[in-house]
């Protein structure tokens, strides 16, 4: 299966305009290649976010968790590497409590010629099913149009208290 | 000195705010202080200072005592340096050393006649950090310990006391989390 053939890829000042209004008060984050340079170095000093650098996704899982109890709204920033060593935390934590852990992956090492699914990265093809199989919903974002839906993913979130995976397999403009 | 005494020693001196509390402490708390803003649905071993780190930055107007396992803390040690990073004043950090794995088979840690998690947590960053084995000690030092600024650590040095039930049904319960969420919610409420 190919991409979707669109022009424009998704811009990284779309995805923070997205959290923005979805009402993100706090970005949690490790660096991920995929979207460090367009993402998270803007939020890391962007004045309408608190930036809670980690040291370890699972830490991040339970700070987005537990800000929830708070009424705050947070989003996990990682690499798929990360959100691979984390499982165990996200099914505790996100799946079983239902909770509204909100999780923004980037796929290192993504191939550009088709979807992830068809990665040749074990690592890669394996998310989708690994979600599937947590009950986790999850979507891929590639394309500009689709940023509006990442507001909506996260509003989601929060309505229905469930996790959810947004998926970015190339790096933001 | 032993659990149940410096916990019923914190208890009261910290009656009705937030605590954070894992595997043995947390069934020992559940009797010694039951009280809706306890918080036990941690999940995933380790965790505990990260979810005491999140409540303490979503409610910062309330002290968060977290009541970690030296086990527990040993699974996520980075954490230390997170909570120190942010600084957030009205987080206390307390952990039962009791070197072992004690609800899964009350195996010995990893270095237990070794670690200093007092000197870990300074070195991470903490503004304050102590480590008592005696019972008399912690009660002289407790109520001040818990006027001073964040982050705090404090390592208990304890031994089993009164032996209290394996409450698993109640930590995990969806109850339990609902009792949390809306005692937070109207603490919060009752602030602003």
């Amino acid at each position: 299966m190919k991409p979707h053939q669109n022009p424009l890829p998704i811009q990284g000042a779309s995805i923070i305009r997205a959290f923005e209004e979805a009402g993100i008060r706090y970005i949690v984050a490790l660096p991920d290649i995929v979207t460090c340079e367009t993402v998270l170095w803007p939020l890391s000093s962007h004045p309408k976010f608190m930036f809670i650098p980690v040291c370890k996704e699972d830490e991040g899982v339970s700070i987005c968790a537990s800000l929830s109890y708070c009424s705050q709204r947070s989003v996990l920033l990682m690499q798929h590497t990360g959100f691979l060593d984390s499982v165990n935390a996200i099914r505790a934590i996100a799946v079983d409590y239902q909770l509204p852990v909100v999780m923004v992956v980037g796929l290192q090492g993504a191939e550009a010629d088709r979807h992830p699914s068809d990665s040749d990265n074990v690592g890669i093809r394996a998310l989708g099913p690994i979600c599937d199989a947590l009950e986790l919903q999850h979507t891929v974002i590639e394309h500009e149009h689709c940023s509006v839906s990442i507001t909506k993913w996260i509003e989601n979130a929060y309505d229905e208290s469930s996790p959810c995976v947004i998926f970015l397999p190339y790096p933001p403009k | 000195m032993k659990r149940d005494e410096a916990l019923k020693t914190l208890a009261r001196h910290y009656p009705s705010g937030i605590v954070v509390a894992v595997y043995q402490s947390a069934f020992d708390w559940l009797h010694i202080r039951p009280h809706p803003l306890n918080y036990f649905c941690t999940g995933a071993m380790g965790q505990a200072s990260s979810h005491g780190l999140g409540l303490a930055l979503g409610a910062p107007g309330e002290k968060v005592v977290v009541i970690d396992g030296d086990g527990s803390l040993l699974m996520n040690l980075g954490s230390l340096v997170t909570v120190a990073n942010l600084a957030p004043e009205n987080i206390f950090h307390f952990v039962s050393q009791n070197n072992m794995y004690e609800v899964n088979g009350k195996f010995p840690i990893p270095g237990a006649d070794k670690i200093r998690f007092d000197q870990m947590a300074l070195a991470a960053g903490y503004r304050h950090a102590f480590c008592f084995d005696e019972i008399d000690q912690f009660d002289s030092k407790i109520k001040e310990i818990l006027e001073l600024k964040g982050p705090v650590f404090v390592c208990m040095k304890v031994q089993p006391g009164q032996f209290y039930p394996l409450d698993y049904v109640t930590i995990h319960s969806q109850k339990t989390r609902s009792n949390f969420r809306n005692a937070i919610k109207t603490r919060l409420q009752s602030k602003t």
